[in-house]
Protein backbone atom coordinates (compact mmCIF):
# COMPACT_ATOMS: atom_id res chain seq x y z
CA UNK A 1 0.00 0.00 0.00
CA UNK A 2 0.94 3.23 -0.92
CA UNK A 3 1.39 5.83 2.42
CA UNK A 4 2.20 8.57 0.68
CA UNK A 5 0.34 9.83 -3.22
CA UNK A 6 1.19 12.94 -4.87
CA UNK A 7 -0.31 13.75 -8.11
CA UNK A 8 0.64 16.53 -10.73
CA UNK A 9 1.36 18.95 -7.52
CA UNK A 10 1.79 22.66 -8.90
CA UNK A 11 2.59 25.75 -6.95
CA UNK A 12 3.66 28.61 -8.38
CA UNK A 13 4.42 31.99 -6.32
CA UNK A 14 4.30 35.78 -7.09
CA UNK A 15 1.33 35.16 -10.14
CA UNK A 16 3.20 32.37 -11.47
CA UNK A 17 6.52 33.80 -12.14
CA UNK A 18 8.23 31.41 -9.74
CA UNK A 19 6.99 27.99 -10.33
CA UNK A 20 8.00 26.11 -7.56
CA UNK A 21 6.35 22.84 -8.49
CA UNK A 22 6.13 21.54 -11.78
CA UNK A 23 3.50 18.87 -11.86
CA UNK A 24 5.41 17.08 -9.42
CA UNK A 25 4.26 13.20 -8.79
CA UNK A 26 5.66 10.64 -6.69
CA UNK A 27 4.79 8.12 -3.66
CA UNK A 28 6.20 6.47 -1.02
CA UNK A 29 5.12 3.08 0.01
CA UNK A 30 4.34 2.43 3.27
CA UNK A 31 7.18 1.82 5.77
CA UNK A 32 9.77 2.00 2.76
CA UNK A 33 11.98 5.28 2.59
CA UNK A 34 11.89 7.65 -0.22
CA UNK A 35 14.63 10.24 -0.53
CA UNK A 36 13.83 13.29 -2.50
CA UNK A 37 17.28 14.50 -3.96
CA UNK A 38 17.60 17.56 -5.39
CA UNK A 39 19.65 20.61 -5.03
CA UNK A 40 18.70 24.17 -3.48
CA UNK A 41 15.68 25.47 -4.90
CA UNK A 42 14.45 22.15 -6.94
CA UNK A 43 11.11 22.07 -4.76
CA UNK A 44 12.08 19.94 -2.08
CA UNK A 45 10.42 21.85 0.86
CA UNK A 46 7.63 23.12 -1.25
CA UNK A 47 6.98 19.16 -1.66
CA UNK A 48 7.24 18.50 2.06
CA UNK A 49 5.39 21.74 2.87
CA UNK A 50 2.56 20.75 0.76
CA UNK A 51 2.33 17.04 1.91
CA UNK A 52 2.77 18.04 5.53
CA UNK A 53 -0.77 20.47 5.25
CA UNK A 54 1.26 23.65 5.64
CA UNK A 55 0.77 24.75 1.94
CA UNK A 56 -1.91 23.96 -0.52
CA UNK A 57 -1.10 23.44 -4.32
CA UNK A 58 -1.76 25.38 -6.93
CA UNK A 59 -3.40 21.88 -8.39
CA UNK A 60 -3.33 18.91 -8.05
CA UNK A 61 -3.91 16.27 -5.21
CA UNK A 62 -2.03 14.50 -2.48
CA UNK A 63 -2.95 11.81 0.19
CA UNK A 64 -1.47 11.07 3.65
CA UNK A 65 -1.86 7.63 5.11
CA UNK A 66 -5.17 7.42 2.31
CA UNK A 67 -6.37 10.58 3.56
CA UNK A 68 -6.21 13.62 1.41
CA UNK A 69 -4.32 16.58 2.31
CA UNK A 70 -6.58 19.41 0.74
CA UNK A 71 -9.87 18.16 1.66
CA UNK A 72 -9.02 17.09 5.48
CA UNK A 73 -5.70 18.50 6.54
CA UNK A 74 -6.81 17.80 10.50
CA UNK A 75 -6.97 14.18 9.95
CA UNK A 76 -3.60 14.34 8.23
CA UNK A 77 -1.83 15.95 11.12
CA UNK A 78 -2.69 13.39 13.59
CA UNK A 79 -0.64 10.74 12.11
CA UNK A 80 2.52 12.81 10.73
CA UNK A 81 5.66 14.22 12.32
CA UNK A 82 7.41 16.62 10.53
CA UNK A 83 10.91 17.86 10.92
CA UNK A 84 12.27 20.75 9.11
CA UNK A 85 15.32 22.11 7.98
CA UNK A 86 15.93 24.26 11.21
CA UNK A 87 15.11 22.86 14.51
CA UNK A 88 11.51 23.94 15.01
CA UNK A 89 12.04 23.81 19.12
CA UNK A 90 11.63 26.75 21.65
CA UNK A 91 14.95 27.51 22.78
CA UNK A 92 14.53 29.14 25.41
CA UNK A 93 12.56 26.30 27.24
CA UNK A 94 14.63 23.08 28.44
CA UNK A 95 13.95 19.94 26.10
CA UNK A 96 12.29 18.32 28.79
CA UNK A 97 9.79 21.80 28.59
CA UNK A 98 9.44 21.19 25.05
CA UNK A 99 8.49 17.26 24.55
CA UNK A 100 6.32 17.92 27.76
CA UNK A 101 4.54 21.06 26.00
CA UNK A 102 4.01 19.53 22.25
CA UNK A 103 2.53 15.74 24.37
CA UNK A 104 -0.04 18.40 25.53
CA UNK A 105 -0.52 19.87 22.30
CA UNK A 106 -1.15 16.15 21.12
CA UNK A 107 -4.16 15.72 24.12
CA UNK A 108 -2.22 13.19 25.34
CA UNK A 109 -2.81 14.19 29.42
CA UNK A 110 -0.09 15.60 32.06
CA UNK A 111 1.35 11.95 33.40
CA UNK A 112 1.59 10.78 29.78
CA UNK A 113 2.89 13.68 27.92
CA UNK A 114 5.58 13.47 30.90
CA UNK A 115 6.18 9.73 30.48
CA UNK A 116 6.60 10.14 26.65
CA UNK A 117 8.78 12.82 27.09
CA UNK A 118 11.20 11.21 29.40
CA UNK A 119 11.46 8.22 27.61
CA UNK A 120 11.95 10.17 23.71
CA UNK A 121 14.88 11.72 25.97
CA UNK A 122 16.16 8.19 26.91
CA UNK A 123 16.15 7.39 23.69
CA UNK A 124 17.52 10.16 22.00
CA UNK A 125 20.36 9.94 24.65
CA UNK A 126 19.56 13.67 26.32
CA UNK A 127 18.59 13.02 29.54
CA UNK A 128 21.34 14.72 30.99
CA UNK A 129 21.07 18.05 28.94
CA UNK A 130 16.85 17.54 29.63
CA UNK A 131 17.07 20.62 31.91
CA UNK A 132 18.99 22.68 30.01
CA UNK A 133 17.57 25.28 28.03
CA UNK A 134 17.86 24.44 24.55
CA UNK A 135 20.06 27.41 23.17
CA UNK A 136 23.23 25.52 25.09
CA UNK A 137 22.95 22.59 23.47
CA UNK A 138 25.17 21.65 19.93
CA UNK A 139 23.69 21.03 16.21
CA UNK A 140 23.50 17.41 16.48
CA UNK A 141 21.48 17.85 19.91
CA UNK A 142 18.55 20.15 18.59
CA UNK A 143 18.10 18.29 15.79
CA UNK A 144 17.60 15.23 17.74
CA UNK A 145 15.18 16.77 20.27
CA UNK A 146 13.22 18.21 17.19
CA UNK A 147 13.14 14.86 16.04
CA UNK A 148 11.68 13.58 18.95
CA UNK A 149 9.37 16.37 19.10
CA UNK A 150 7.99 15.03 15.77
CA UNK A 151 7.52 11.02 17.61
CA UNK A 152 5.56 11.90 20.18
CA UNK A 153 2.84 10.00 18.84
CA UNK A 154 4.55 7.66 17.21
CA UNK A 155 3.61 9.25 13.58
CA UNK A 156 2.76 6.90 10.67
CA UNK A 157 4.17 8.97 8.30
CA UNK A 158 7.10 10.79 8.97
CA UNK A 159 8.41 13.89 7.22
CA UNK A 160 12.21 14.85 7.43
CA UNK A 161 13.30 17.79 5.79
CA UNK A 162 16.91 18.38 5.07
CA UNK A 163 17.31 16.55 8.47
CA UNK A 164 21.27 17.22 8.64
CA UNK A 165 21.58 20.49 6.32
CA UNK A 166 24.48 22.16 8.53
CA UNK A 167 25.72 19.97 10.59
CA UNK A 168 29.29 18.53 11.67
CA UNK A 169 30.02 15.44 10.23
CA UNK A 170 29.56 13.83 13.91
CA UNK A 171 25.98 15.15 14.20
CA UNK A 172 25.13 13.79 10.59
CA UNK A 173 26.54 10.25 11.93
CA UNK A 174 24.52 10.54 15.08
CA UNK A 175 21.42 11.68 12.79
CA UNK A 176 21.66 9.25 10.50
CA UNK A 177 22.33 6.59 13.26
CA UNK A 178 18.88 7.36 14.63
CA UNK A 179 17.24 7.45 11.13
CA UNK A 180 18.06 4.64 10.73
CA UNK A 181 16.66 2.82 13.81
CA UNK A 182 13.27 4.76 13.18
CA UNK A 183 13.15 3.25 9.91
CA UNK A 184 13.63 -0.59 11.91
CA UNK A 185 10.65 -0.02 13.68
CA UNK A 186 9.09 0.84 10.29
CA UNK A 187 8.12 4.51 9.73
CA UNK A 188 7.34 5.06 6.53
CA UNK A 189 9.95 8.42 5.75
CA UNK A 190 9.77 10.39 3.12
CA UNK A 191 13.52 12.23 3.83
CA UNK A 192 14.59 15.39 1.59
CA UNK A 193 18.62 15.57 1.03
CA UNK A 194 20.88 17.77 -0.79
CA UNK A 195 23.40 15.03 0.37
CA UNK A 196 23.82 12.14 -2.40
CA UNK A 197 25.79 10.53 0.00
CA UNK A 198 22.89 10.94 2.73
CA UNK A 199 20.01 9.57 -0.02
CA UNK A 200 22.07 6.17 -0.84
CA UNK A 201 22.90 5.43 3.03
CA UNK A 202 18.67 5.78 3.86
CA UNK A 203 16.81 6.06 1.32
CA UNK A 204 14.82 2.56 -0.15
CA UNK A 205 14.14 4.66 -3.23
CA UNK A 206 15.30 7.77 -4.60
CA UNK A 207 13.41 10.59 -6.35
CA UNK A 208 15.57 13.21 -7.82
CA UNK A 209 13.88 16.57 -8.52
CA UNK A 210 15.31 19.08 -10.16
CA UNK A 211 12.60 22.21 -11.31
CA UNK A 212 9.72 21.66 -9.49
CA UNK A 213 9.74 18.16 -11.01
CA UNK A 214 10.82 14.46 -10.69
CA UNK A 215 13.84 13.63 -13.71
CA UNK A 216 14.57 10.13 -12.24
CA UNK A 217 12.98 7.70 -9.67
CA UNK A 218 14.55 3.99 -8.70
CA UNK A 219 17.03 2.55 -5.91
CA UNK A 220 20.05 4.12 -5.67
CA UNK A 221 21.60 0.71 -8.04
CA UNK A 222 19.02 1.54 -10.86
CA UNK A 223 20.17 5.23 -11.33
CA UNK A 224 23.68 4.42 -11.32
CA UNK A 225 22.94 1.94 -13.47
CA UNK A 226 20.77 4.40 -15.63
CA UNK A 227 24.34 6.80 -16.12
CA UNK A 228 25.99 3.98 -17.02
CA UNK A 229 27.80 0.48 -15.95
CA UNK A 230 31.04 -0.28 -13.77
CA UNK A 231 34.54 1.21 -15.16
CA UNK A 232 37.71 -1.18 -14.54
CA UNK A 233 40.59 0.94 -13.47
CA UNK A 234 44.12 0.09 -13.54
CA UNK A 235 46.99 1.86 -12.00
CA UNK A 236 50.36 0.48 -13.32
CA UNK A 237 54.34 1.91 -13.67
CA UNK A 238 54.64 4.09 -17.00
CA UNK A 239 56.86 1.33 -17.91
CA UNK A 240 53.57 -0.94 -18.29
CA UNK A 241 51.15 1.41 -19.44
CA UNK A 242 51.17 0.69 -23.17
CA UNK A 243 50.89 -3.48 -22.37
CA UNK A 244 48.23 -3.10 -19.88
CA UNK A 245 46.17 -0.70 -22.08
CA UNK A 246 46.10 -3.82 -24.72
CA UNK A 247 45.08 -6.01 -22.12
CA UNK A 248 42.24 -3.75 -20.66
CA UNK A 249 40.97 -3.37 -24.26
CA UNK A 250 40.76 -7.32 -24.87
CA UNK A 251 38.82 -7.85 -21.91
CA UNK A 252 36.65 -4.72 -21.83
CA UNK A 253 35.99 -4.98 -25.75
CA UNK A 254 35.17 -0.44 -25.22
CA UNK A 255 36.72 2.52 -25.18
CA UNK A 256 40.13 2.76 -23.21
CA UNK A 257 40.85 5.73 -21.83
CA UNK A 258 43.95 6.62 -19.74
CA UNK A 259 44.98 9.52 -17.38
CA UNK A 260 48.40 9.83 -17.88
CA UNK A 261 49.16 12.05 -14.80
CA UNK A 262 47.53 9.25 -12.42
CA UNK A 263 49.04 6.50 -15.12
CA UNK A 264 45.55 5.30 -14.56
CA UNK A 265 43.75 3.22 -17.08
CA UNK A 266 39.97 2.43 -17.22
CA UNK A 267 36.83 1.21 -19.17
CA UNK A 268 33.51 0.11 -19.15
CA UNK A 269 32.93 -3.52 -18.26
CA UNK A 270 29.96 -5.73 -18.34
CA UNK A 271 30.80 -8.61 -16.80
CA UNK A 272 32.08 -6.55 -13.51
CA UNK A 273 33.94 -8.91 -11.16
CA UNK A 274 34.75 -11.35 -13.89
CA UNK A 275 36.44 -8.93 -16.02
CA UNK A 276 38.28 -7.86 -13.24
CA UNK A 277 39.80 -11.47 -12.54
CA UNK A 278 40.51 -11.71 -16.18
CA UNK A 279 42.48 -8.51 -16.27
CA UNK A 280 44.27 -9.20 -13.04
CA UNK A 281 45.34 -12.74 -14.68
CA UNK A 282 46.19 -11.32 -17.88
CA UNK A 283 48.23 -8.50 -15.77
CA UNK A 284 49.90 -11.63 -13.77
CA UNK A 285 50.74 -13.34 -17.11
CA UNK A 286 52.82 -10.85 -18.21
CA UNK A 287 54.30 -10.18 -15.71
CA UNK A 288 53.09 -6.54 -14.85
CA UNK A 289 52.29 -5.77 -11.21
CA UNK A 290 49.32 -3.45 -10.84
CA UNK A 291 49.62 -0.42 -8.52
CA UNK A 292 46.42 0.07 -7.95
CA UNK A 293 43.11 -2.06 -9.25
CA UNK A 294 39.30 -1.73 -8.77
CA UNK A 295 36.00 -1.57 -10.10
CA UNK A 296 34.16 1.71 -10.20
CA UNK A 297 30.26 2.45 -9.82
CA UNK A 298 29.31 5.46 -10.73
CA UNK A 299 28.46 7.90 -7.90
CA UNK A 300 25.28 9.66 -6.94
CA UNK A 301 27.22 12.36 -8.19
CA UNK A 302 27.52 11.37 -11.78
CA UNK A 303 24.08 10.21 -11.52
CA UNK A 304 22.68 13.75 -11.19
CA UNK A 305 25.11 14.87 -13.73
CA UNK A 306 23.90 13.21 -16.30
CA UNK A 307 20.48 13.29 -15.40
CA UNK A 308 20.57 17.18 -14.93
CA UNK A 309 23.74 18.38 -16.55
CA UNK A 310 24.65 20.40 -13.15
CA UNK A 311 26.06 19.25 -10.24
CA UNK A 312 23.69 18.88 -7.13
CA UNK A 313 25.05 21.09 -4.85
CA UNK A 314 24.96 24.07 -7.44
CA UNK A 315 23.13 26.88 -5.29
CA UNK A 316 20.35 28.28 -7.21
CA UNK A 317 18.99 31.43 -7.06
CA UNK A 318 15.55 30.44 -5.28
CA UNK A 319 13.40 32.66 -3.66
CA UNK A 320 10.94 30.20 -3.34
CA UNK A 321 12.13 27.06 -1.02
CA UNK A 322 13.62 29.86 1.64
CA UNK A 323 10.44 32.14 1.53
CA UNK A 324 9.04 31.22 5.17
CA UNK A 325 12.16 29.37 6.30
CA UNK A 326 14.07 30.60 9.87
CA UNK A 327 16.21 33.44 9.90
CA UNK A 328 18.75 34.73 13.05
CA UNK B 1 -13.62 23.56 21.14
CA UNK B 2 -12.97 21.94 24.40
CA UNK B 3 -9.77 20.92 23.15
CA UNK B 4 -9.21 24.49 21.50
CA UNK B 5 -9.32 26.22 24.95
CA UNK B 6 -6.52 23.53 26.53
CA UNK B 7 -4.35 23.93 23.48
CA UNK B 8 -4.43 27.61 23.65
CA UNK B 9 -3.74 27.03 27.63
CA UNK B 10 -0.71 25.09 26.75
CA UNK B 11 0.35 28.20 24.29
CA UNK B 12 0.14 30.49 27.81
CA UNK B 13 2.09 28.32 30.14
CA UNK B 14 4.75 28.21 27.45
CA UNK B 15 4.83 31.99 27.43
CA UNK B 16 5.19 31.92 31.55
CA UNK B 17 7.61 28.86 31.02
CA UNK B 18 9.64 30.91 29.09
CA UNK B 19 9.55 33.91 31.79
CA UNK B 20 10.45 31.36 34.05
CA UNK B 21 13.72 30.30 32.31
CA UNK B 22 14.75 33.79 31.32
CA UNK B 23 13.42 36.00 34.22
CA UNK B 24 15.71 38.52 32.82
CA UNK B 25 13.00 39.24 30.46
CA UNK B 26 10.25 39.73 33.07
CA UNK B 27 13.02 42.04 35.18
CA UNK B 28 13.83 44.29 32.64
CA UNK B 29 9.82 44.60 30.77
CA UNK B 30 8.91 45.81 34.31
CA UNK B 31 12.46 48.06 34.47
CA UNK B 32 11.23 50.22 31.96
CA UNK B 33 7.98 51.39 32.66
CA UNK B 34 9.20 52.35 36.40
CA UNK B 35 11.63 54.02 34.62
CA UNK B 36 9.32 55.93 32.92
CA UNK B 37 7.52 56.63 36.25
CA UNK B 38 10.29 58.14 37.73
CA UNK B 39 11.79 60.25 34.63
CA UNK B 40 8.50 61.91 33.97
CA UNK B 41 7.60 62.53 37.55
CA UNK B 42 10.75 64.67 38.20
CA UNK B 43 11.82 64.99 35.20
CA UNK B 44 8.77 66.80 33.69
CA UNK B 45 6.96 66.69 36.15
CA UNK B 46 8.73 69.87 37.93
CA UNK B 47 8.17 72.24 34.94
CA UNK B 48 4.42 71.40 33.60
CA UNK B 49 2.11 73.23 35.72
CA UNK B 50 -1.09 71.63 37.21
CA UNK B 51 -3.54 73.01 39.83
CA UNK B 52 -4.38 68.85 40.46
CA UNK B 53 -4.31 68.18 44.11
CA UNK B 54 -1.85 65.81 44.83
CA UNK B 55 0.22 67.41 41.54
CA UNK B 56 1.21 65.78 38.05
CA UNK B 57 1.98 62.16 39.37
CA UNK B 58 -1.84 61.98 39.94
CA UNK B 59 -2.61 63.47 35.56
CA UNK B 60 1.08 61.11 35.08
CA UNK B 61 0.31 57.66 36.08
CA UNK B 62 -2.76 57.09 34.25
CA UNK B 63 -0.90 57.94 31.38
CA UNK B 64 2.14 56.05 31.78
CA UNK B 65 0.20 53.03 32.16
CA UNK B 66 -1.50 53.25 29.31
CA UNK B 67 1.29 53.74 26.83
CA UNK B 68 2.87 50.74 29.22
CA UNK B 69 -0.22 47.94 27.77
CA UNK B 70 -0.49 49.94 24.48
CA UNK B 71 3.43 48.45 24.13
CA UNK B 72 1.60 44.95 24.04
CA UNK B 73 1.23 45.19 20.53
CA UNK B 74 5.06 45.31 20.07
CA UNK B 75 6.10 42.28 22.42
CA UNK B 76 2.70 40.58 20.66
CA UNK B 77 4.52 41.10 17.07
CA UNK B 78 7.86 40.18 17.63
CA UNK B 79 7.16 37.52 19.85
CA UNK B 80 5.17 35.79 16.89
CA UNK B 81 7.69 36.53 14.66
CA UNK B 82 10.56 35.20 16.12
CA UNK B 83 8.31 32.08 16.33
CA UNK B 84 7.65 32.22 12.80
CA UNK B 85 11.56 32.65 11.70
CA UNK B 86 12.55 29.74 14.17
CA UNK B 87 9.78 27.77 12.42
CA UNK B 88 7.99 27.29 15.58
CA UNK B 89 4.71 28.02 14.11
CA UNK B 90 5.40 25.60 11.20
CA UNK B 91 5.53 23.11 13.53
CA UNK B 92 2.84 24.66 15.42
CA UNK B 93 0.76 24.28 12.40
CA UNK B 94 1.55 20.73 11.66
CA UNK B 95 -0.08 19.73 15.11
CA UNK B 96 -3.65 18.40 15.50
CA UNK B 97 -4.69 21.48 17.31
CA UNK B 98 -7.24 23.95 16.56
CA UNK B 99 -5.46 26.68 14.32
CA UNK B 100 -6.76 29.45 16.70
CA UNK B 101 -5.24 27.78 19.81
CA UNK B 102 -1.32 29.52 19.01
CA UNK B 103 -2.94 33.26 18.86
CA UNK B 104 -5.11 33.10 21.36
CA UNK B 105 -2.56 31.60 23.77
CA UNK B 106 -0.13 33.92 23.03
CA UNK B 107 -2.79 37.30 23.74
CA UNK B 108 -3.91 35.75 26.86
CA UNK B 109 -0.27 35.14 27.72
CA UNK B 110 1.00 39.09 26.97
CA UNK B 111 -1.95 39.59 29.27
CA UNK B 112 -0.72 37.93 32.16
CA UNK B 113 2.42 39.88 31.83
CA UNK B 114 0.40 42.95 31.76
CA UNK B 115 -1.01 42.14 34.88
CA UNK B 116 2.69 41.57 36.36
CA UNK B 117 3.87 45.10 34.98
CA UNK B 118 0.99 47.14 36.18
CA UNK B 119 0.71 45.50 39.56
CA UNK B 120 4.67 46.91 39.92
CA UNK B 121 3.84 49.95 38.44
CA UNK B 122 0.78 50.84 40.78
CA UNK B 123 3.64 50.26 43.46
CA UNK B 124 6.21 52.30 41.91
CA UNK B 125 3.60 55.60 41.68
CA UNK B 126 2.23 54.97 45.11
CA UNK B 127 6.11 55.06 46.19
CA UNK B 128 6.41 58.29 44.44
CA UNK B 129 3.26 59.76 45.39
CA UNK B 130 0.49 58.93 43.24
CA UNK B 131 -2.58 58.13 45.06
CA UNK B 132 -6.20 57.28 43.59
CA UNK B 133 -8.86 58.45 45.50
CA UNK B 134 -11.94 56.95 44.03
CA UNK B 135 -12.23 53.73 45.86
CA UNK B 136 -11.12 50.26 45.42
CA UNK B 137 -13.61 49.13 43.14
CA UNK B 138 -13.75 52.09 40.68
CA UNK B 139 -9.70 51.72 40.78
CA UNK B 140 -9.83 47.83 40.12
CA UNK B 141 -12.10 48.80 37.32
CA UNK B 142 -9.61 51.36 35.78
CA UNK B 143 -7.07 48.78 35.41
CA UNK B 144 -8.90 46.10 34.19
CA UNK B 145 -9.91 48.52 31.21
CA UNK B 146 -5.90 48.86 30.78
CA UNK B 147 -5.68 45.11 30.46
CA UNK B 148 -8.49 45.23 28.28
CA UNK B 149 -7.00 47.85 26.43
CA UNK B 150 -3.75 45.39 25.81
CA UNK B 151 -6.03 42.85 25.43
CA UNK B 152 -7.14 44.37 22.39
CA UNK B 153 -4.21 45.81 21.04
CA UNK B 154 -2.46 42.11 21.51
CA UNK B 155 -4.53 41.58 18.57
CA UNK B 156 -3.34 44.29 16.80
CA UNK B 157 0.01 43.03 17.28
CA UNK B 158 -0.70 39.26 15.81
CA UNK B 159 -1.69 40.75 12.74
CA UNK B 160 1.72 43.09 12.35
CA UNK B 161 3.23 40.18 13.41
CA UNK B 162 2.52 37.18 10.80
CA UNK B 163 2.16 40.78 7.94
CA UNK B 164 6.31 41.27 8.39
CA UNK B 165 8.48 38.42 8.37
CA UNK B 166 11.51 39.71 9.83
CA UNK B 167 11.06 40.38 13.95
CA UNK B 168 13.79 43.60 13.51
CA UNK B 169 11.22 45.10 11.24
CA UNK B 170 8.00 43.72 13.34
CA UNK B 171 9.77 45.79 16.19
CA UNK B 172 10.08 49.05 14.07
CA UNK B 173 6.89 48.72 12.59
CA UNK B 174 5.01 48.42 16.04
CA UNK B 175 6.98 51.64 17.29
CA UNK B 176 6.05 53.64 14.54
CA UNK B 177 2.91 52.61 15.74
CA UNK B 178 2.35 53.47 19.39
CA UNK B 179 4.84 56.04 20.05
CA UNK B 180 3.08 58.65 17.87
CA UNK B 181 -0.45 56.81 19.42
CA UNK B 182 1.04 57.35 22.91
CA UNK B 183 2.31 61.22 22.78
CA UNK B 184 -0.16 62.53 20.54
CA UNK B 185 -2.67 62.15 23.48
CA UNK B 186 -3.28 63.69 26.62
CA UNK B 187 -1.17 61.13 28.15
CA UNK B 188 1.44 63.50 29.87
CA UNK B 189 0.83 67.20 28.95
CA UNK B 190 -2.15 69.13 28.22
CA UNK B 191 -3.55 68.84 24.35
CA UNK B 192 -4.40 72.27 24.51
CA UNK B 193 -0.68 73.51 23.67
CA UNK B 194 -0.94 71.24 20.19
CA UNK B 195 -2.00 73.22 17.15
CA UNK B 196 -5.77 73.08 16.06
CA UNK B 197 -5.60 70.30 13.26
CA UNK B 198 -3.56 68.02 15.93
CA UNK B 199 -5.74 68.68 18.68
CA UNK B 200 -8.83 66.99 17.30
CA UNK B 201 -6.54 63.76 16.41
CA UNK B 202 -5.23 63.89 20.05
CA UNK B 203 -8.85 64.19 20.82
CA UNK B 204 -10.10 60.92 19.01
CA UNK B 205 -7.05 59.25 19.51
CA UNK B 206 -7.94 55.83 21.46
CA UNK B 207 -4.96 56.42 23.68
CA UNK B 208 -6.30 60.03 24.82
CA UNK B 209 -9.64 58.44 25.59
CA UNK B 210 -7.83 55.56 27.59
CA UNK B 211 -5.67 57.74 29.78
CA UNK B 212 -9.31 59.69 30.11
CA UNK B 213 -11.16 56.70 31.34
CA UNK B 214 -8.40 55.98 33.53
CA UNK B 215 -8.21 59.39 35.61
CA UNK B 216 -12.07 59.18 35.65
CA UNK B 217 -12.29 56.10 37.20
CA UNK B 218 -9.10 57.17 39.79
CA UNK B 219 -11.24 59.73 40.94
CA UNK B 220 -9.28 63.10 38.51
CA UNK B 221 -11.06 65.65 36.63
CA UNK B 222 -9.22 65.25 32.82
CA UNK B 223 -7.05 68.59 32.98
CA UNK B 224 -5.38 67.46 30.31
CA UNK B 225 -8.21 66.93 27.92
CA UNK B 226 -9.93 68.91 25.12
CA UNK B 227 -11.36 72.17 24.88
CA UNK B 228 -13.05 71.36 21.69
CA UNK B 229 -15.66 69.88 23.28
CA UNK B 230 -15.57 66.65 21.49
CA UNK B 231 -17.51 63.46 21.74
CA UNK B 232 -14.46 61.43 22.69
CA UNK B 233 -13.59 64.14 25.39
CA UNK B 234 -16.56 64.13 26.73
CA UNK B 235 -17.19 60.52 27.00
CA UNK B 236 -14.10 58.64 27.42
CA UNK B 237 -15.71 55.66 29.42
CA UNK B 238 -17.97 54.65 26.15
CA UNK B 239 -15.43 55.76 23.78
CA UNK B 240 -12.88 53.54 24.93
CA UNK B 241 -15.20 50.74 25.31
CA UNK B 242 -16.36 51.14 21.33
CA UNK B 243 -12.49 51.77 20.41
CA UNK B 244 -12.03 48.43 22.23
CA UNK B 245 -14.62 46.60 20.73
CA UNK B 246 -13.81 47.76 17.04
CA UNK B 247 -9.79 46.55 17.65
CA UNK B 248 -11.36 43.65 18.48
CA UNK B 249 -13.77 43.02 15.65
CA UNK B 250 -11.44 43.93 13.21
CA UNK B 251 -8.50 42.35 14.41
CA UNK B 252 -9.80 39.14 15.69
CA UNK B 253 -10.68 37.67 12.67
CA UNK B 254 -8.26 39.36 10.17
CA UNK B 255 -5.57 38.06 12.34
CA UNK B 256 -6.95 34.45 12.68
CA UNK B 257 -7.70 34.34 8.67
CA UNK B 258 -3.60 35.59 8.30
CA UNK B 259 -2.53 33.20 10.39
CA UNK B 260 -4.99 30.17 8.83
CA UNK B 261 -3.79 31.51 5.53
CA UNK B 262 0.09 31.98 6.14
CA UNK B 263 1.64 30.24 3.89
CA UNK B 264 -0.75 30.10 1.31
Amino acid sequence: MKSVVAQHLIKTYRNGEVRALDDLSLDVEEGTVLSVLGPNGAGKTTTVRILATLLSPDSGNATVGGIDVIKHPEKVREIIGLSGQYAAVDETLTGWDNLVMFGRLYHLGKQASINRANELLERFSLTESARRPIKTYSGGMRRRLDLAASLIVRPKVLFLDEPTTGLDPRGRQEMWGVIEELVKDGVTLLLTTQYLEEADQLADEIAVIDHGKVIARGTSDVLKKQVGGERLEVVVESAHIKATMEIVAKVSGDKVSLDEALRQISAPVSTGATALIEVLRALDTAGIHPLDVGLKRPSLDDVFMSLTGHVAEEVVAAPVDKKKKGRK
Amino acid sequence: MKNAISDALVITKRQLLQLARVPEVLIFSTIQPVMFVLLFRYVFGGSISTDQPGGYVQLLMPGIFVQTVAFTLAATASGLAEDMGKGLIDRFRSLPISRSALVVGRTLGDSLLNIVVLAVMGIAGFVVGWRPTSGLPKVMLGFLFLLLFGYALSWTGIFVGLSARDARVVQNVSFIITFPLTFLSNAFAPTTGMPRPLQYVAEWNPVSTMVAACRQLFGLENQFGATAGSFPSEHPLEMSLIYMVLIMVIFVPLSVRKYKNSSK
